[in-house]
């Protein structure tokens, strides 16, 4: 019954080193869903944020040259990328070509100089988690839950390029990554922090700014009884997870909270194992989290539903309005 | 095309505003090589009496059998000119309004030569036109007195008064159990801080007993047809479970109603009402209703308690839906506002995190009858805040939610900052972008609260977050803003947060603008007939709006234009008859191959088939000219009266005057024979 | 007062920026100054920034270190209640710093050009590499103390010591060098 499905495939260079752990996990969690990714043959650099700092131009036609190959591939229209700052910049020069035409023509000609040429729009991009939510579906996955994560409390981080500036989810407050952890079994705490940013390339520039950055989101998780983040992003891994230590160095903290990917957490879900995904490679060890699933949370046993105090006044419903 | 026709032609400067950047005199000069024009003159101001005058005089003197102006919209002053033409014998029907104005000067202000040009062809054109227009007599129709008004809130329940106190007939339609509108619900009004209830319950009263009055709550307008003077309404009365006649209002029945749900209309979803319930103490008419949704009885069969202690059997739970149908003269909206849905911006927290408060919510939690007796106290229901942040412009001034203003948040969260005060300690701070105060004596209030000691944070609030920085900040709602005047980020911890919530058109002001025959902007609210000089009419004659339907504004205001719908609608009463535009769609019956193709089309209804003769025929009271079907008949034998096939082509070929497709010709179309 | 030249500042990044031209609606109400991770660290908030730069203060603004601060998050730009690109504002402002020479001391435009410079020589970003050399020159002892976080990356298996490379870096390079030539015609 389950459809195999095929996706154009964008890795980004990321996924190849610091993050060869979501390379891997996603191949395990793909085969058990169906999903064929096929590589776009001699893909470049996103150019990240950095280019598009330097040189605007020049930014948009790496990333067009992408496009323009992933057209050449002749596989599926949706373009697939599992790294939030690649799936940013091909779905951003992807619109901004479709909207104005100016810069449409310019990325144009400068494509023909290499022999290429985009018509724009004529890809959809997708970020991975989208692909698998939308696509598979959570119902799908559910059936393939083999070992739920009950007993371990994930933070879903989105960080912010995931969501803003517009991909049709909740810019704000999104929730597909929770109910997809929900789907898992684990237990979801509610996030404040979760599309705030994790400081991007400032580990590299400024690490003042960056570790304060780092800081409030392990502070919140924290605060929020999290036993791991789970993440969407090799940036975001990578900047929660290596530098953790160094934040703690600087502001004397103790944050032990280990960052996963989802598709490492999908991974465990499924029965699949340990060495499949990819664990064991990041720097705050996730083997003391990942120990409390299937234990059951005593506390929360014990603690009775607590009834509704007579004088509280209603909390707004939450059925309606929101997402737009 | 009568050769002898002797045309008028005057060209308006309108100040500056056509002259410059038309040239005037040269169109004027020009236009007497126009045929058929005996007149040609250019004046300063056409719509002043002596430029009417000039008109008058040319009609009497030179014999003029059609007059064209070249000025500014016939919407603003087509009356005006026909007006002079009927003074001096001339049909109004054979003047005809060429608009140099707005589709020329204005639009090409910064090139007088192309607007000059312009100004020629459509100056052109309505010559020929001229020459084609026959005269017509507007139909006469008397004007029901009775008039329907729409929603009863202040707006609504003003404009019903004012009309039933000179004595005539209104039918006030309300959908909610009771008449009351937004302002039942507030405990004090700005900026003069008077108890809300203590001036609208009197009226409420006045409007429940008024011989005048009939008031149908729980009710809506299903159905609207007819014309000016003529409506036919039909209004479904919801079934309230209820006999009125027998029900003494003694709420025997709510109190003993044990299926409690959370009310968020009256209490804005602060407080429970039971199922069957009475919105609030004051209600008028002062009968509860059966929220059958909510119902025991509905859901699953069982209860009735309220049946059982009922001292005198007026439960009725087989009521059902009641129809009526009737006639009235004009129409009164003034079905207000929804509250803006401040879920949509979940950076502000509200539904997540507890203490967040919309303008409505705390509205209810100030008022001395409301869910916490008028205490200000946190979601918990016992404590009192220590610090409490307003921010303004939530939903408004925004593109990505609603663009405008909401004119009246800035005062009302003055009116909160107020209140907070003086029934706590708590410190207040207000994050607002502009303080818009602008209504006699309301800066003043400003002041007051300055000299209170409120601190006013010049900065639109970025979120609310409860993810703590600092020690100070844990357990605390953290307020996040660019305090624009230090040019540095804030952040502001505080207890409770209350959220200006703007205005926005009812959910359903589309459909019922739809329904009622008038328009409404983007956003959707009612669109008047005149931004400046008729806020009240709409462009369907007899419909009149009022109040917040309309766009934002304060009580005051929502007064003011109430009176105002009532003083129209009862000038249209004191006539006695309207006049119909004459401007209608008429079949040749001869020619009608009754295929029926128009039937379905007319928008109105207005056309009906007549089986003996096999042919369609247009009634003329009901249609509005609106040339659909003229557009639609395969065998070309409609026409609209004072828009015919003819007269539109020779204005075309008016307006082509000097285009030469090959070179030698004029571009002139083929005529029909009149219908 | 300063003076504005026929084309300011102001216009130049307006028209460099796409959909840029919105800037001129900006309320001044603070909603991206408040919402902007870094606002602490930056000298004027964006709405400053914004406000120096339409009275054509241009020099403040080129010589400004709030767009180097910009960690490019998006949440100025999806809360601006006038839909102005605030992000790609302030890249646009970082190329006219770069351009006029100006820019602040905390700037990173040399890491954005090292980045860059790997990322035109092979095709792919190459983060060891960009670690070593960026820090190597700019930040020489944190990237001693930084060492053993290296160390147990490269252990990981996360850092590759070489970098990798496409296979037609020529087209790449065509492609690159046209681009380069119709921006400096644009402007
Ligand atoms: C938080 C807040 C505080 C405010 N405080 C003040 C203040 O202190 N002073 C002040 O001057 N102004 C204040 N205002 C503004 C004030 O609420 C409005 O100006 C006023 O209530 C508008 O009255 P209205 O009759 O136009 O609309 P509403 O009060 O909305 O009444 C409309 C009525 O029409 C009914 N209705 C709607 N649709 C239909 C339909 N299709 N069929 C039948 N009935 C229908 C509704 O049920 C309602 O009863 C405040 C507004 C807010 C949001
Ligand atoms: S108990 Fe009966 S009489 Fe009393 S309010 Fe209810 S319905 Fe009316
Ligand atoms: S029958 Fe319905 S309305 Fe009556 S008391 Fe029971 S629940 Fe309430
Ligand atoms: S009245 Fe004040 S709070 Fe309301 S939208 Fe206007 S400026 Fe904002
Ligand atoms: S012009 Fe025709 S379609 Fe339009 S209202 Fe009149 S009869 Fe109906
Ligand atoms: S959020 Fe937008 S409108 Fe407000 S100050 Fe910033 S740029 Fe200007
Ligand atoms: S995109 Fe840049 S300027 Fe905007 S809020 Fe984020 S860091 Fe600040």
């Amino acid at each position: 019954m389950e459809n195999s499905r095929t996706y154009t495939y964008y890795p980004g260079c990321s996924l190849q080193a610091t993050a060869h752990a979501y390379d891997e996990s996603m191949q395990a969690v793909n085969k058990q869903l169906g999903l064929t990714f096929n590589e776009i043959d001699d893909w470049n650099c996103c150019g990240a944020t950095e280019y598009f700092s330097v040189d605007a131009l020049p930014a948009y036609s790496l990333v067009a040259r992408n496009l323009s190959l992933a057209v050449q591939s002749n596989g599926s229209q949706d373009l697939v990328a599992p790294c939030s700052a690649c799936f940013l910049n091909l779905r951003k020069t992807n619109d901004y070509m479709s909207k104005y035409k100016d810069l449409n023509s310019q990325v144009n000609q400068a494509l023909a100089a290499g022999g290429l040429s985009y018509e724009a729009g004529a890809l959809n991009v997708r970020h991975l988690l989208d692909v698998v939510i939308e696509d598979v579906g959570l119902e799908q996955i559910k059936t393939k839950v083999t070992k739920p994560l009950s007993g371990i409390k994930v933070a879903p981080y989105y960080g912010c390029l995931i969501v803003r500036p517009e991909t049709g989810y909740n810019t704000e407050y999104p929730t597909h990554l929770d109910e997809l952890m929900v789907t898992l079994g684990a237990d979801v705490v509610d996030f404040p922090m979760k599309t705030h940013c994790c400081g991007g390339h400032m580990t590299q520039i400024s690490e003042e700014t960056a570790y304060e950055l780092i800081r409030r989101l392990l502070q919140n998780a924290s605060d929020y009884g999290a036993d791991a983040i789970v993440t969407l992003c090799p940036m975001c891994q990578l900047n929660l997870d290596a530098y953790q230590n160094e934040v703690n160095r600087m502001f004397g903290t103790n944050f032990h909270i280990p960052v996963l990917f989802f598709t490492q957490l999908m991974g465990i879900a499924f029965g699949l194992s340990e060495n499949a995904l990819g664990l064991g490679s990041e720097i705050i060890p996730a083997g003391p989290a990942l120990a409390k699933i299937g234990t059951v949370d005593e506390q929360k046993t014990r603690e009775r539903p607590k009834r509704r105090d007579k004088k509280a006044l209603p909390m707004p419903s939450m059925d309606s309005g929101g997402n737009e | 095309m009568s050769e002898e026709e002797k045309i008028g032609v005057y060209i308006c400067h309108c100040g500056h505003n056509i002259a410059g950047t038309v040239d005037v005199e040269g169109v004027a000069e020009w236009a007497k090589s126009l045929p058929n024009v005996t007149v040609s003159k250019d004046y300063k101001f056409m719509c002043s009496s002596l430029g009417q005058e000039l008109i008058e005089e040319d009609i009497a003197e030179q014999g003029l059998s059609r007059v064209v102006v070249a000025a500014c919209s016939p919407h603003m002053h087509e009356p005006t000119f026909r007006g002079a033409c009927s003074r001096a014998g001339l049909n109004p029907y054979l003047f005809e309004m060429a608009n140099i104005r707005e589709h020329a000067s204005w639009v090409h202000q910064d090139d007088g030569e192309a607007a000059t040009e312009k100004a020629k062809s459509i100056v052109s054109g309505a010559v020929s036109r001229a020459r084609e227009l026959e005269p017509l007599e507007p139909f006469r129709a008397p004007i029901d007195e009775t008039t329907l008004v729409v929603g009863g809130g202040i707006a609504g329940i003003n404009t019903a008064l004012e009309i039933a106190n000179a004595g005539y007939k209104v039918i006030l339609v309300e959908r909610e159990p009771s008449i009351g509108g937004h302002m039942a619900q507030f405990d004090k009004t700005f900026p003069t801080l008077d108890c809300s209830a203590c001036i609208l319950t009197p009226k409420m009263f006045d409007v429940g007993n008024h011989p005048n009055i009939e008031l149908m709550t729980y009710s809506e307008v299903e159905q609207v047809d007819g014309y000016v003077g003529n409506f036919t309404v039909r209004i479904r009365k919801k079934a309230r479970m209820i006999d009125v006649d027998l029900c003494t209002g003694c709420g025997d029945c709510w109190e003993r109603c044990p299926a409690k749900v959370v009310d968020t209309v009256y209490e804005a979803g602060l407080g429970y009402r039971t199922a069957v319930y009475r919105p609030f103490p004051q209600a008028v008419p002062k009968y509860p209703v059966i929220d059958t949704e909510s119902c025991i009885y509905f859901k699953n069969g069982r209860c009735r308690a309220c049946e059982k202690f009922c001292p005198t059997d007026a439960i009725k739970f087989d009521q059902e839906d009641e129809i009526i149908v009737t006639s009235v003269g004009n129409i009164v909206l003034a079905t207000g506002y929804d509250l803006f849905d401040s879920r949509r911006l979940p950076q502000y927290g509200y539904g997540r995190l507890a203490n967040v408060f919309t303008s409505l919510e705390f509205e209810r939690m100030t008022n001395a009858s409301g869910p916490t007796d008028g205490k200000v106290l946190l979601r918990d229901g016992v404590t009192e805040p220590k610090s409490v942040a307003i921010l303004h412009c939530i939903g408004s001034r925004d593109k990505n939610t609603n663009d405008y203003c909401s004119a009246i948040c800035c005062m009302a969260a003055l009116k909160f900052a107020h209140l907070v005060k003086e029934k706590t300690d708590a410190e207040v701070y207000n994050f607002y972008i502009d303080m818009r105060t602008a209504p006699k004596d309301y800066e003043t209030f400003y002041n007051r609260l300055m000299q209170e000691g409120t601190h006013f944070i010049r900065g639109r609030a970025a979120e609310v977050t409860d993810a703590a920085r600092k020690p100070e900040e844990v357990g605390k709602l953290i307020v996040q803003a660019e305090d624009t005047l230090i040019g540095k980020q804030r952040r502001i911890p505080v207890d409770m947060v209350i959220l200006m919530a703007g205005m926005q058109p009812r959910h359903d002001s589309q459909e019922v603008s739809h329904r009622f025959g008038i328009g409404c902007s983007d956003a959707g609210f009612f669109n008047e007939s005149h931004p400046k000089l008729d806020p009240i009419a709409t462009m369907n004659a007899g419909i009149f709006i009022a109040g917040v339907c309309q766009g934002p504004k304060d009580i005051p205001a929502s007064v003011s234009q109430g009176a105002a719908a009532a003083s129209r609608v009862l000038s249209l009463i004191g006539k006695g008859e309207v006049e119909i535009e004459p401007v209608r769609a008429h079949i040749d019956e001869d020619r009608c191959s009754g295929c029926r193709i128009c039937n379905n089309l007319c928008p109105y209804n207005a056309i009906d088939f007549l089986e003996d003769l096999a042919v369609s025929r247009v009634n003329p009271a009901l249609c509005k000219g609106c040339g659909t079907c003229v557009a639609a008949c395969p065998s070309q034998v409609i026409d609209g009266q004072h828009y015919t096939f003819n007269s539109i082509m020779s204005q075309i070929e008016g307006l082509l005057w000097d285009v030469r497709p090959n070179g030698e010709e004029k571009v002139t179309f083929q005529k029909t024979e009149p219908v | 007062m300063p003076k504005t030249s026929e084309r300011g500042l102001f216009e130049q990044v307006m028209a460099e920026t796409p959909g840029g031209e919105t800037l001129i609606t900006c309320l001044q109400c603070g909603t991206c100054g408040g919402s902007c991770p870094s606002g602490a660290d930056m000298d004027s908030t964006p709405r400053r920034l914004f406000a120096l730069l339409s009275a054509g203060m241009d020099k403040d603004v080129l010589e400004s270190n709030t767009p180097w601060y910009c960690v490019s998050c998006y949440y100025c730009t999806v809360r601006c209640p006038q839909d102005i690109p605030i992000t790609d504002l302030m890249y646009a402002i970082k190329q006219k710093a770069i351009q006029a020479g100006k820019y602040h001391q905390d700037s990173h435009a040399a890491f954005s050009e090292s980045f860059i410079g790997y990322v035109e020589r092979y095709g792919r970003s190459f983060e060891f590499g960009l670690a070593t050399r960026y820090h190597l020159t700019h930040h020489p002892l944190s990237m001693l103390r930084k060492g053993g976080l290296g160390f147990s990356m490269m252990r990981k298996g996360r850092l590759n010591v070489t970098p990798e490379k496409i296979n037609n870096l020529p087209q790449l390079t065509a492609i690159l060098k046209e681009a380069k030539r119709i921006a400096r015609q644009e402007a």
